[in-house]
């Protein structure tokens, strides 16, 4: 049962590196639109400062949100979906071994980009450490939804544009508490409440998002 | 061993079919029959257990498929239109996750390979592949993990002669070993001694 679940997180993360040029692009979309806020508010280090680590955080969940629908879109359409659901490990299992290979082409990168970020909009030495952290925490919560909306439309024939409709409501929660906390270390002040939310929210999602994502997973193939 | 009984099937509002039954022993084969659109490739989803008829059962060994699917997931073989093949991995990646997905082991993958000559293909990208050698890639899955049951949705299709020989003598196989093989075909694959289900006109309401 593990091991099928290993052979397709070892299948994806082998496709996601002769895909690397397609998750880079996930960065250079975090970077480009990042670039874009100074020309739209001001370069001023003040304003930047101020909304730098709310811009990163906005835009990181943005970006998760890109890869979404070639989550499960391929395997509906190419016969892969019929093989999972015919494996010893169950659907759920699978679910999460997806939902962690697409993290770890794009949450994980994100998390590593996001000092450079911070330099980019002025945001002090604190930030180089603090949205890392974060975003560690946050965003395979966001991948985890992400995959619930991502099933649910598989098969549908709509695009990203609905999938991040269905999901940007659920992502809210961790918008809130992943920038409470990104900017209480920021600011040196204690941030222990918003990391033990954010903490039950990836547990919770990782509880409940594959039982729902496999349902939605059956119902687009029945 | 896999009895279905009164099965009606579904789409959209739509009846595809109703009344189904037949029965089949170890060793036998079914050829579904039937225009397009008058539910072959339903039934054999119905079959797999992807999804649930409008009425009737299948059932396994007495048991209904609906009961314990997860069981029913590890006694089939399924080949439907789509191969399944990842155009960036190497064929043998391909078959090799592809069994272990299954639940099968890296040993039976280049067995699987020769026995649809694909062994000269194993180390090349499988988007380097005609629509036919991608079709026998998927075809060696069906050597690679064995399972009792093979559900076949035209698996003739891009095949060349050599190769459609290729895949009666494979179905010939699994017959002879006990197995049970249900092949929706226009024909191309040829099956000793079947069971024949011919599916009505599709109903268009």
């Amino acid at each position: 049962m593990l091991r099928a679940a290993l052979a397709l997180l070892a299948h994806d993360l082998r496709l996601a590196r002769r895909r690397f040029g397609e998750n880079l692009l996930v960065v250079g979309f975090f970077t480009l639109a990042l670039a874009l806020f100074p020309l739209g508010v001001g370069a001023s280090p003040d304003i930047l400062g101020r909304i730098g680590a709310g811009v990163i955080w906005v835009l990181a969940l943005l970006a998760v949100l890109l890869g979404l629908d070639r989550l499960f879109q391929p395997d509906l359409e190419g016969g892969g979906l019929e093989q999972m659901l015919l494996s010893p490990a169950p659907l759920e299992l699978l679910v999460l071994a997806r939902c962690l290979a697409h993290w770890l082409g794009t949450g994980l990168l994100l998390a590593f980009a996001s000092p450079l970020l911070a330099i980019l909009v002025h945001l002090p030495a604190e930030a180089l450490w603090a949205l890392p952290l974060t975003l560690l925490l946050g965003t395979p919560t966001l991948t985890l939804i992400g995959s619930i909306g991502a099933a649910l439309l598989a098969g549908s024939g709509k695009g990203a544009v609905l999938a991040a409709l269905l999901v940007l409501p659920l992502d809210i929660p961790v918008l809130i508490f992943g920038l409470s906390a990104a900017e209480a270390l920021i600011a040196g002040l204690d941030a222990s409440g918003a990391l033990l939310f954010m903490g039950a929210f990836l547990l919770a999602a990782l509880a409940l998002a594959p039982l729902a994502t496999a349902a939605a997973l059956r119902l687009a193939l029945g | 061993m896999l009895a279905v009984e009164g099965l009606a099937c579904r789409r959209g509002g739509r009846l595809v079919f109703e009344a189904v039954s037949f029965t089949l022993e170890a060793g036998d084969a079914l050829v579904l029959s039937g225009a397009n659109g008058s539910g072959k490739t339903s039934l054999l989803r119905l079959l797999a257990g992807f999804a649930r008829p409008a009425e009737g059962s299948v059932t396994w060994l007495g048991r209904e498929i609906t009961l314990e699917p997860a069981e029913h997931a590890q006694r089939v073989h399924f080949l439907g239109f789509a191969d399944g093949v990842e155009g960036q991995l190497s064929v043998r990646e391909n078959l090799a996750y592809q069994a272990a997905l299954l639940g099968g082991g890296a040993d039976t993958v280049d067995t699987a390979l020769a026995a649809f000559d694909l062994a000269e293909f194993a180390p090349r990208p499988a988007r380097e592949l005609s629509a036919g050698q991608r079709r026998r890639v998927a075809l060696a899955r069906l050597l690679a993990v064995p399972r009792p049951l093979w559900l076949l949705d035209e698996p003739g299709v891009a095949l060349d002669r050599a190769n459609r020989a290729r895949l009666e003598a494979a179905i010939e196989r699994q017959r002879e070993e006990g197995g049970l093989v249900v092949v929706a075909t226009h024909g191309d694959v040829r099956v000793r001694d079947p069971l024949v289900l011919e599916l009505g006109e599709p109903n268009p309401c």
